[in-house]
Parts: structure tokens; sequence; C-alpha cells
């Protein structure tokens, strides 16, 4: 029992770095422009058939496998963020005056746009990525690990690590905290809004990018509605964790990720994940309306 | 009664013999009858959740679970007690108490409405969806995810113009009610209103209440049409659906509503030659549409017909206020 446990801590903890990846995309734009990017799981979507694009076109026996799959990697996390930015000047640009609503609602036109577009060039047809790693098989005592599930755990912690730096330390960070704190007061202290915005665009769509190729690695098969689920669930875990906190969304993540592992295996079928997730997230938005880690801002009248 | 109530009241019965006319008379084809009454059942839709987004500015995302409810309430009426009995007398009363029965579950969010709001309340609601699709794909006893048939067809386009009337009937007398006054003063400035003495969870229960009401009456007329629904149906994507009506007529109009509904139906339906095209002309003109014209079609403003008399020239001073409020 504990043995299985254990295991599902480790699939929890593969797919909730995914989850996170995903999630900081969606708290980082909430942060900066309040707008909840609907878009941002079709961009996790696109980013997966970057992946798997590049791969095939990097793949062949005089490369070895690990500099495809850095290759990988790039490619798809730069053309990412490239998609993303594309968008956020055509189509979210010209509403940062609009009501917020309209965003939002710019937002689902997007996603159902990056949805049927794929589906419309590319078919309904789901992919095969290939396998860009050898899958080693490693045993410690009775529990068996991964190499892809090692890698995913770690180059996830690495690059939110990385980001939260960037976030707490770099000159764009700062700005980025200012953008978030005051748009008008910010640009007064010659913080280039819009740079600063495309780049936050650009980073959160990156890291994505590289959910995105990782997510593929685990679970291989790509279609063009894997970034619907994914991308509610990545939400959700930014909203549980308190949207707009980087720190929230990736402890949110993880808790989302132990519920979707751990359900099948107090109920009967896995077709209550879903059930159990959302009740829990109705719990904590109950008992924490901003969520876990949310600041609770004073109302002024 | 004044003139124009009278003309109102003519117009209605010209409608309802129209609508009778059509039906008997198959002068239209299957197809487009049932577009029309796609129609209709969008704008009940539409109408019930610009109550909730447009007028109270609350910003809920899971229309689509309340909808889920009262076709599933209606169509247990319908084939399991009546056993598709006495049809025509049934089903009226098995759509009133589908949406009874779906208001009852619009506390699970009203409740939460008095703590948060703005976006976090759009997750409860978009919980609120997800939760009742996850529910009703495990009750084996309703067809789990094979879904629920065997309903007969008994949505016809004299209900759907009917439940419209009604719907717009109310939506309209409240909005220009003490009542409405008080629902628009949450949208404003939730805080201020409380301040004056406007009973705001009160005013909260009511309309989600009510909301939730015509949304189950929508899903009770969608699932006679269809004659067959699964939990699918009523995932986020029909949710998805009707925010975009909304908005694309714009918020806080009646007659916005009407127009969001029918142009996004019917749009969408010629757009079918275009097959899987169809998905991706379709959001790029919403986009379009939303950079060109962030408040939708008619852009708050009200078709002038459907006002007061009294209240015409106040109509025209809050306009100007009220762009300001979405933020």
């Amino acid at each position: 029992m504990i043995i299985i446990l254990m295991q599902q801590m480790l699939n929890g903890l593969q797919l909730g770095s995914v989850y996170a990846l995903i999630a900081l995309g969606y708290t980082m734009v909430y942060g900066i422009l309040r707008l909840i990017n609907f878009a941002h799981g079709d961009i996790f979507m696109i980013s997966c058939y970057f992946g798997f694009f590049a791969a095939i076109a990097f793949l062949s026996n005089a490369i070895p496998t690990w500099l495809t799959f850095i290759a990988t990697m790039m490619v798809s996390m730069l053309l990412t963020a490239l998609v993303a930015v594309l968008i956020e000047r055509v189509a979210y640009k010209p509403l940062r005056l609009a009501p917020r609503v309209s965003a939002v609602i710019t937002a689902l036109g997007i996603g159902l746009f990056l949805e049927n577009f794929t589906l419309a060039t590319l078919g309904p047809t789901p992919r095969g990525m290939p396998a860009l790693l050898p899958n080693v098989n490693y045993r410690l005592g009775a529990l068996s690990l991964s190499s892809v599930q090692i890698l995913i755990i770690i180059i996830s912690i690495v690059l939110m690590i990385l980001l939260d730096r960037v976030v707490q330390k770099t000159m764009t960070g700062m700005a980025m905290r200012a953008v978030s704190y005051d748009k008008a007061t910010a640009s007064v202290m010659g913080v280039p809004v819009d740079r600063i915005i495309s780049t936050t665009f650009a980073i959160g769509s990156a890291v994505a990018g590289a959910g995105g190729v990782l997510y593929s690695l685990a679970y291989p098969i790509i279609n063009p509605y894997m970034g619907v689920r994914i991308g509610w669930w990545a939400f959700i875990a930014a909203v549980i964790g308190g949207i707009g906190n980087v720190r929230g969304a990736m402890l949110g993540a993880y808790i989302l990720a132990f519920v979707e592992v751990f359900t099948p295996m107090v109920l009967p079928s896995s077709t209550y994940r879903d059930f159990v997730a959302f009740t829990v997230l109705l719990i904590v938005l109950v008992v924490r309306p901003t969520g876990l880690m949310g600041r609770v801002t004073a109302q002024k009248v | 009664m004044g003139l124009k109530s009278r003309m109102t009241l003519v117009l209605v019965f010209l409608g309802f013999v129209l609508c009778i006319l059509i039906e008997r008379s198959g002068l239209l084809s299957a197809y487009i009858l049932q577009i029309s009454m796609y129609v209709g059942i969008n704008i009940i839709l539409t109408l019930s959740l610009n109550l909730v987004n447009g007028y109270m500015g609350e910003f809920s995302v899971g229309h689509a679970g309340f909808m889920a409810i009262g076709a599933y309430v209606s169509s247990i009426i319908t084939v399991r007690v009546f056993h598709n009995q006495m049809g025509p007398f049934v089903f009226p009363l098995a759509v009133i108490v589908a949406g009874i029965v779906t208001a009852a579950t619009s506390f699970v969010v009203a409740f939460p409405s008095f703590r948060t709001r703005g976006d976090y309340l759009a997750i409860v609601t978009l919980a609120f969806n997800m939760i009742v699709k996850s529910v009703l794909e495990n009750i084996d006893a309703l067809g789990g995810p094979r879904g629920f048939m065997g309903m007969g067809r008994l949505t016809n386009l004299v209900n759907v113009y009917a439940w419209c009337l009604v719907t717009i009937f109310v939506v309209r007398n409240l909005v220009y009610s003490n009542f409405g006054r008080a629902v628009l003063s949450i949208r404003e400035d939730e805080v201020a209103s409380n301040l004056v003495s406007v009973n705001t969870r009160q005013m909260k229960i009511m309309v989600f209440l009510i909301a939730a009401f015509f949304a189950g009456v929508a899903g009770a007329l969608f699932a006679h049409v269809m004659q067959f629904i699964n939990p699918r149906s009523f995932a986020i994507q029909k949710s998805t659906d009707i925010l975009v009506m909304v908005y694309l007529g714009g918020i806080g109009s009646i007659f916005g509503s009407v127009l969001g509904a029918t142009v996004y139906t019917v749009l969408l339906e010629l757009l079918r030659p275009l097959g899987v095209w169809r998905w991706v002309v379709g959001p790029i003109m919403l986009v379009i549409l939303m950079i060109c014209r962030p408040t939708g079609i008619m852009g708050l403003k009200e078709l002038t017909g459907l006002i007061p008399r009294e209240e015409r020239v106040l109509g025209k001073k809050e306009e100007t206020d009220v762009v300001t409020a979405s933020n």
C-alpha cells in the first residue's frame, strides 16, 4: 500500500509539474493585465505541435538524442512565445482600455480559433510524439522511476525557480511587478508598459511551451483539443493558489495533480476526478475567497 | 390601457398566429423550423445570463450547468414519470417544474457570491458547471455519459415563442422596477449600494434564482427539440456560446440579447458550408467585432420601444455613466 502511495506521489509530482508550468502563464498574465487569458490552454496545445514538428525535423541518427531534445525544447519555447506575443499585439492590445470582459471574450475567441485552425489544417487525427529520450526505468526498492519522469520534475522545478528569481530579482521582474501593481503610475515612472506586457506574455508562453514538450514526452498523444482540459485544470490550479501569485500557482498545481492522481484510488471510477477537483476548488474559494496565497485587497469606498 | 400596450398585445397575438400557421402549413422546411426554435431557446438563455452578467455585473460562466439540470429534470418527468403519455398537456408543466428545480440549485452559486465576486465568482460558476456535468456522467440511471433519450418532440415553435415572450416580459419589467434599480446599483458599486440599504444578498439570490429558472426552462425546451441529451452537450463550451451571445449583443440590453442570440445562431448556420473552417471564421469575426465594438452590437443601449415611456429621458443620461462600470 505504501509503495502504491509513493508511486502515485511520484506520478502526482510529474503531472503537477506540467500543470504548474502552464498555470504560471495564466497567473502572470492575470497579474499584469487582470485578464483571464482563456487562450492559454490552446497556446499550450500549439506548443505541443511545435514540439512534435521540431522533433520530427531534428530526429536523425547523426545527432545524439539529448541534443535533439534540447533543440526541440528551444524551438517550441521560442515559437510559442512568438505566437503569444503576436496574439497579444493583434487581439489584446487594442482592448486595453475597453471593459475587461470584452478582452475575456476576445481571449475565448482566440482560443476557439487556435483549436479549430489546428483542426482544420492538421486534421483531427492524434499525432504520436516520437520518443526523444531513452526511457530507462530505475528501481528504487519496490519503487519504479522512469528517466522521463525524473527529467520532467527536475526541468520544471529548475524553470520555476528561474522564473521566480526573474520576477523577484531582475529589472524586468521589478517592472512587471510595478505594472501589475499600478499600470498608470508605472508608466509615469518610466516603465515601458507595452514592452513589459509583451515580455510577460512571451515568458509565460515560453514556459508553457516547455511544459508542452515535457507533457508530450510523458503522454505522447497530441490532438487539437488537448489544450481545453489541461488549460482549464491549470487555470483552476492558478485560482486555488491565488491568481496573480506565481508561487501560489505552483502550489495549486501540485495540489490539483495530487487530487487527480489519488481520486481513482479512493473512489471507484476515474470520472469522479473532475467532481473532486472542483469540489476542492469550491471549498477553497468559500473559505479563502482569494485563493490560498492570494492577496486580500482592501475595498475603498 | 393605452394605444401602445394595445398595439403590443396585437403584435404578440399576431406572432402566435404566425407561429401556428408556420407549424401547420409546413411552409418552412423542418430545418428552418428547427433553427428558429434554437434561436428562441438561445434568446431565453442569453436574456437570463444577461440578467446576471449584464445587469448585476457578475461574471457567471457556468450557465450551461443550469440548462443541464432543466433538461434532465424535464426529461425525467416526461419519459420516466408520464411515459410519454399526454405529452402536450404534461410538457408545459414539466418545463415549469424543471425551471423551479433549477432555480433551487442556484443557491449553490448565489451563496459564494456573498463573499467573493469578479473573477473568483466566475470560477465558482465554472466549477458548478463542471460538477453538474461530472455528476450527470456518473449517474447510471440517467444513462451516464451515454446520455438520456426517448423524449418525444414536444417542443414546438409556439412553445418557444411563448417562453421567449415570458422571458422578455419578466426581464424587462424587472429591470425597470425598484428591484431592477437595486440590481443595477450592485453593478455600479456593491459597497455603496449596501450603504444606502439595498439588501444586496437578497438581490443576488433573487437574480440568480430568476436567471437559473429561465436557464432551466431553456434546457427543458432544448431537450425536447433534440430528443436526446448527454452531459457533453452541457459542457463548458455551451456556456461559452451563451457568454458570447450576451457580449455579442451587448450587456445590459434586452434587445441586444435578442439580437446577439439571433445573429450568432443564424450566422453559425449560414457558415455551415465552410465545414471545419466555420469554427475558424466564426471566432475571428467575434474577435474583430470585440476590437471594433468592445461593448457589443447594442453597446448598453436599449431599443426605445422596450423602455417605459417615463424612463426614456433618464435612460439617455445613464448610458454615459454605465460604460465605466464594467471595469
